[in-house]
């Protein structure tokens, strides 16, 4: 005889079926875009460039930055990026 | 019988009258049958509904009844008045069943007395099924049925739930004998756990406790492990994510440990010792599958350690001479609590010729400086393990905890030149350094005795960086311990 086994599920149940990414937008005119600096070494480097191109393009640029790295974003910074930009490009690794 | 029916025809017992409770699997109960008839009592049967012949018989093969009516033997006879039971005989005894009958010629022809078999309440086979049916209500956790052709360890390592290593299946009743080694309700939120910041329940914990292949006494420990691990201060979701290979480790202090086999002893920090083995893995696995914090996802450990299967160790309290580290850190002394600290994986220190207490200081100080970088200062947390050899050293030239503390402190100390970048043609070490430097922060060394009684050896655990930027050691008193 083939017995069922039930068992319960340790996780969270939150079962993210493949979490969607947001639509992107077709081109950043009019945009403004929001460069995370996360305080990793030479992050700002890769990001004040980052910021001259966006700006040859005439797109508003914002800056942020995390206080650590080593710690997750404040809620109230990211609820502040998420108010302010359409786009966020962030500086992840030394 | 293998198990329940899944039909019965039980009805609650009468509020009043005689009720006798048998099995047809009991010669007592086959000997008593001829004279149920004469008692005009509500016969249940636990197991053969068309047993005994001739009275009417109420179904309890769900045992429902007899579990309502908490039967240890059968034959059971009982009296029950307005809803409440008066009075009781177990087994066959002539004279009590006479009495509480009131039928004066009852079982002449039976000998005076017969002793009863157990109710099969008790029968194991049945256990699991009778305490999911009283207590499986209580399980609010999703419910996943593994078809029957799965083989369970392969199905569960399927549903990404393990950490590489074959699992407890969570059944219900396994985890239903989880929950009764803690005193806590099952839907009390223990902890938010990071990565996700998913509610940890004591349910929820127990089941990861059933897989890591806790017993139910390891709860107690894993709860609080759980709950130390997720404060802000311990900082899991930055330990987890960063290259580094620390991982949360568990200590283990006061009575418990030794209550449910933590080992202090040889081989403190390996293989073999259940307790050791699981509570650190059950803590792991809650931040797995509660907390979402899998390895190549937020884990991004480069190169990682073995621990991170679980680690877990209790201080040698009754063996050590010095006063616990649990109480320096502020637990009372006889109280149980756990520490949760970040951990890499362990590194011998060697000093077999030290015999007095100044030479072993910095023969282990030397041995101190390599966590992390011997040229980063003050660099990383870190556990030192002093094994009980090398704390007699200490003991025996009157070294208390505090004045080892002190002493090691001050042979920490690196100069400058020794640190800077470029010294002794290594371009890392510390950028511009205008003075000397400690090795560890303050409070970033803790210092346990633990170990076998024979080797000179003590042992390193290195950490992470240390305070407000990276992971602080926390403590917490177990309070049902």
């Amino acid at each position: 005889m083939i017995v069922s086994t039930v068992v319960l599920d340790p996780t969270d149940e939150s079962r993210p079926a493949a979490r969607t990414v947001g639509p992107r937008p077709g081109d950043l005119t009019g945009r403004t875009v929001g460069l995370l600096d996360i305080a990793k070494p030479r992050g700002e480097v890769f990001l004040d460039r980052l910021a001259e191109l966006l700006a040859e393009r005439g797109v508003t640029v914002r800056r942020y930055a995390k206080p650590t790295f080593t710690r997750p974003l404040p809620a109230d910074l990211r609820a502040e990026i998420a108010a302010e930009c359409d786009v966020v490009i962030e500086a992840l690794a030394d | 019988m293998g198990s329940v029916p899944r039909v019965t025809t039980t009805a609650s017992p009468p509020d009043d009258g005689l009720v006798v409770v048998v099995k047809q699997d009991c010669p007592t109960c086959r000997l008593v049958a001829p004279v149920l008839g004469d008692l005009g009592a509500t016969v249940y049967s636990q197991d053969d509904p068309a047993f005994p012949d001739g009275v009417a018989v109420r179904d309890d093969t769900w045992l429902d009844a007899s579990t309502a009516l908490g039967i240890d033997v059968v034959p059971t006879l009982l009296r029950r008045e307005g809803g409440v039971e008066t009075a009781r005989a177990e087994g066959w005894d002539r004279e009590a069943w006479r009495g509480l009958s009131g039928v004066a010629d009852l079982g002449a022809e039976l000998p005076d007395w017969k002793p009863g078999c157990g109710s099969r309440t008790h029968d194991p086979e049945v256990a699991d099924e009778l305490l999911v049916r009283a207590r499986g209500h209580e399980l609010t956790a999703r419910r996943v049925e593994l078809a029957g052709l799965e083989d369970e360890a392969e199905a569960l390592h399927d549903r990404g739930w393990t950490d590489g290593l074959p699992v407890v299946a969570p059944t219900l009743p396994r985890v239903l004998r989880m929950l009764a080694g803690t005193t806590r309700a099952p839907d009390e939120v223990v902890a938010v756990v990071p990565p996700n910041l998913a509610p940890a329940t004591v349910e929820k914990i127990a089941v990861n406790a059933v897989l890591a292949g806790c017993r139910p006494e390891y709860l107690p420990v894993v709860l609080a492990a759980v709950e130390a691990a997720c404060t802000p201060e311990f900082n899991a979701h930055g330990l987890l994510a960063t290259t580094w290979s620390a991982s949360p480790a568990v200590l283990v202090h006061g009575p418990v440990a030794r209550r449910i086999g933590v080992n202090a002893g040889g081989n403190a920090l390996g293989q073999g010792s259940r307790a050791n083995s699981t509570i650190g893995r059950a803590l792991q696995l809650v931040i797995r599958n509660v907390g979402g914090g899998r390895p190549g996802e937020v884990d991004r450990a480069t190169l990682g350690q073995p621990g991170k299967v679980g680690l877990c160790f209790a201080e040698d309290e009754a063996g050590s001479p010095w006063e616990p580290l649990s109480v320096a850190r502020g637990v009372p002394a006889g109280a149980s609590a756990v520490t949760v600290f970040a951990a890499e994986g362990a590194h011998g220190l060697v000093d077999q010729i030290s015999r007095t207490p100044a030479s072993l200081a910095r023969s282990l100080a030397r041995g101190l400086q390599g966590v992390g970088h011997p040229k980063l200062a003050p660099g990383f947390d870190a556990v030192l393990v002093l094994a009980p050899e090398h704390v007699a050293v200490f003991a025996e030239g009157g070294w208390d905890r505090a004045r080892f503390t002190t002493e090691l402190d001050a042979l920490l100390v690196a100069h400058a030149e020794e640190l800077a970048r470029g010294a002794d043609g290594i371009e890392e070490g510390v950028p511009e350094p205008t003075g000397p430097r400690s090795k560890f922060r303050p409070g970033g060394l803790m210092v346990v005795v633990a170990g076998g009684g024979a080797g000179k050896f003590s042992t390193v655990l290195g950490g992470w960086v240390g305070g407000h930027g990276g992971s602080t050691p926390v403590t917490r008193v177990i309070e049902e311990a």
